[in-house]
């Protein structure tokens, strides 16, 4: 082993660009991104000796000068919003483009009045008191890309849903990086606040463009009121050229329900914490994730949910396709307090490697401090069942077809949990395409 | 049609079958009985193509050609279809899209056109009404949380739409009600026909009684020690197994 290893140099490009963002912006938010600065100066890029980060070096993350983004041109966002947007589906959008809130791309019709939906940076100004309370209080501590977005951080989506308000029509958040003659870094921060009583459905997508790397270094906050709902998809599409770090902080009160639907397939290196604290009784948080990768991308879930307090329960199931020289990692961290009684907690992560080459990280964490708890957890990795293969096989079905099959029916397993028909059936087409196409018709309805 | 000759076949180093050989003509039905572990189940294995068994020695003719040099999806191509003794449950995959890509995929290899969804579904009602099936399985995953039952039904239904010319049924009988193994034997001769054979693998005769063959075959240790009529299923019924295998056995052994 190397002795003392440090990504110097960055700090101070950083620094830099620190003083280039936020000139007009409140004093409370000037003094956010400071401490934030400072915090990410302290402790630099994470390092491999770091045991959150052994398996996802960010060396060439660290070593690259991203600077701040381009305003593309407008024919190169037209092609990245053509993939990125529902065109026929009733959803609202908000979309953002290297950073920046396109307004004139948005569109927030048909939600109910009271609900409060823009752009951030925005927010900072008209809503101070409220986004000052929240910025930076659920998504605390963590990686130092956390501070780092914190210090830089772009815009993103300001999402307020005041007490018993049920929002059916779900909110896309589109992120789309276009990077341009040298590398960019884009830095989107949301918050979303779902009041008492309340409920939404967010979509959270990243797609980008361009051969030159990027990166997307994104945090998304979120308080769940009591008795209040989210279900939050968050879609990693982003282009091969790219570096994607993204944050994911939720905090549930009582009777609170938060499901993510967490999609990893882009980037060449994805890495994603999602954690969540069920701070009141009764809350029910569900983790379902999927990732895919193949030639060398790294793709990284850390997730963390903390039973804070008694009666909760929590669901998380992962699974992750990797195909070529495609790395996995997998880290489910579930902690059970003291005071938590009668938590029933269960996690189970999944790995299919299509290839010799392929390898999976996966490491289940589970610290129960508690003793009236119910907490199970499995991981399972392996190539695809021999004895289906066969089967299928023998009813005439050839090995290569049978291997789809049995991939495709793999990853539904995930995408059958979701809602939304519009994001199934995207997702749908993402891992047929993925796959080799069968020889006679699998999926067409036999009505 | 079939022709196996002098078949010896492993699985992990320890040979299973030694020295099998049988042939079975058109229109005939072969009943292939025996203890445990005297190679049933590895022969109908092999035939079909499992990738466990190794085959160290011998020959299997189908129609004149080479069916061990095919690969499993080859076989069934050509005709071969082997009931599962123990169906494997494949979350994921609806059991009827699944059928259906299976008919398809074969008809696709004999240059014949695919079925659409409507032509498959009128080809598949009849079948589940004979086999008192309930169609809700048709919508299920296959075989996943089906009863053992319900699995074997299955089996019979993916055979009767299949259309194979040679059908191995392998322990279809096990864990059958006499009402059940009553409507899958049914099922079975129905398929009856003078341009299809049928292998029954049974541990017991009760399946005979339905399925009535014209010839039973005795294995014992990896070769057949006995073969005749139907009336050897029923002195076996009387008998039991040891008598055949004292019988055969090497008198060095015996002494």
């Amino acid at each position: 082993m190397s002795g003392v290893q440090t990504h110097t140099g960055t700090a101070s490009h950083y620094g830099r660009l620190r003083e280039r963002v936020g000139r007009h912006e409140p004093a409370w938010l000037t003094d956010f991104r400071d401490r934030s600065l400072g915090r990410f100066e302290d402790l630099g890029f994470p390092l491999g000796s770091d045991e959150e980060w052994r398996f996802t070096p960010v060396g060439a993350i660290a070593e690259t000068p991203f600077g701040p983004a381009d305003v593309p041109n407008e024919d190169d966002i037209q092609a990245a919003l053509a993939r990125a947007l529902y065109g026929s589906a009733d959803f609202a959008q908000l979309v953002f483009v290297n950073g920046m809130f396109r307004s004139d791309l948005s569109d927030i019709n048909g939600l109910p009045r009271s609900v409060e939906v823009g752009s951030l940076r925005n927010a900072c100004q008209s809503h101070s008191d409220i986004v000052r309370a929240n910025l930076g209080a659920v998504a605390s501590g963590g990686p130092s890309f956390t501070s780092l977005n914190g210090a830089l951080m772009d815009d993103g989506a300001f999402i307020h849903l005041p007490a018993g308000v049920l929002v059916d029509r779900p909110i896309h958040i589109a992120h789309v990086s276009l990077s341009g003659d040298s590398p960019i870094g884009v830095h989107p921060r949301s918050l979303v606040i779902v009041g008492e009583g309340s409920s939404a459905v967010i979509v959270e997508s990243f797609h980008g463009a361009g051969d030159m790397p990027y990166l997307t270094n994104g945090v998304f906050e979120a308080v769940v009121g009591p008795n209040a709902g989210l279900e939050h998809y968050r879609l990693q599409m982003e282009a091969e050229s790219a570096y994607h770090v993204g944050r994911t902080a939720v905090r549930l009160a009582r009777d609170a329900r938060y499901t993510s639907h967490s999609v990893a397939f882009g980037a060449a290196i994805s890495r994603h914490d999602l954690g969540a604290v069920l701070g009141g009784e009764n809350g029910v948080c569900t983790f379902n994730g999927l990732y895919m990768g193949d030639r060398r991308q790294l793709l990284d879930s850390h997730t963390v949910i903390d039973h804070a307090t008694p009666h909760c329960e929590s669901h998380e199931l992962y699974k992750g396709i990797l195909n070529g020289h495609a790395h996995g990692v997998f880290n489910g961290k579930v902690f059970v307090r003291k005071d938590a009684q009668k938590t029933d907690a269960k996690q189970t992560n999944q790995a299919l490697l299509l290839s010799d080459t392929a390898r999976i990280d996966s490491k289940p964490q589970l610290e129960i401090f508690a003793d009236d708890v119910r907490c199970t957890h499995g991981a399972t990795v392996g190539q695809l069942d021999a004895d289906s293969l066969f089967y299928l096989r023998s009813r005439g079905i050839s090995l290569e077809d049978a291997r789809s099959v049995l991939i495709h029916a793999f990853a539904s397993d995930i995408i059958d949990r979701m809602s939304l028909a519009e994001i199934r059936s995207q997702l749908e087409g993402v891992l047929l395409a993925s796959l080799p196409k069968t020889s006679t018709a699998f999926w067409e309805m036999a009505e | 049609m079939l022709k196996i000759d002098n078949l010896h076949a492993s699985v992990e180093g320890n040979e299973i079958l030694r020295g099998i050989s049988l042939t079975v003509n058109a229109g005939e039905v072969h009943a292939i009985m025996g203890p445990n572990g005297s190679g049933k189940s590895t022969l109908a294995r092999v035939i079909a193509g499992h990738q466990d068994y190794e085959v160290t020695a011998g020959e299997v003719l189908f129609d004149g050609q080479s069916l061990l040099e095919l690969e499993p999806e080859e076989r069934a191509w050509a005709g071969v279809f082997m009931a599962f003794q123990y169906p494997i449950e494949i979350p994921g995959v609806n059991n009827a899209y699944f059928l259906k890509a299976a008919l398809n995929a074969q008809r696709k290899a004999r240059g014949e056109d695919e079925l659409d969804a409507m032509e498959f579904m009128s080809l598949i009602r009849g079948r589940i009404r004979d086999l008192d099936m309930d169609p809700a399985l048709l919508n299920r995953p296959v075989n996943e949380g089906f009863s053992g039952g319900e699995k074997k039904r299955n089996e019979i239904l993916q055979m009767a739409v299949l259309s194979p010319k040679l059908a191995i049924l392998d322990e279809t009988d096990s864990g059958l009600d006499i009402d059940a193994l009553r409507i899958v034997a049914n099922g079975v001769n129905a398929l009856r026909s003078p341009e299809r054979a049928i292998i029954v693998v049974t541990h017991y005769q009760r399946l005979l009684n339905y399925i009535v063959p014209d010839f039973v075959h005795v294995l014992s240790d990896g070769r057949i020690v006995r073969s005749g009529g139907k009336e050897l299923a029923l002195e076996l019924e009387e008998r039991g197994y040891s008598w055949i295998e004292a019988e055969t056995r090497p008198a060095a052994v015996v002494a």
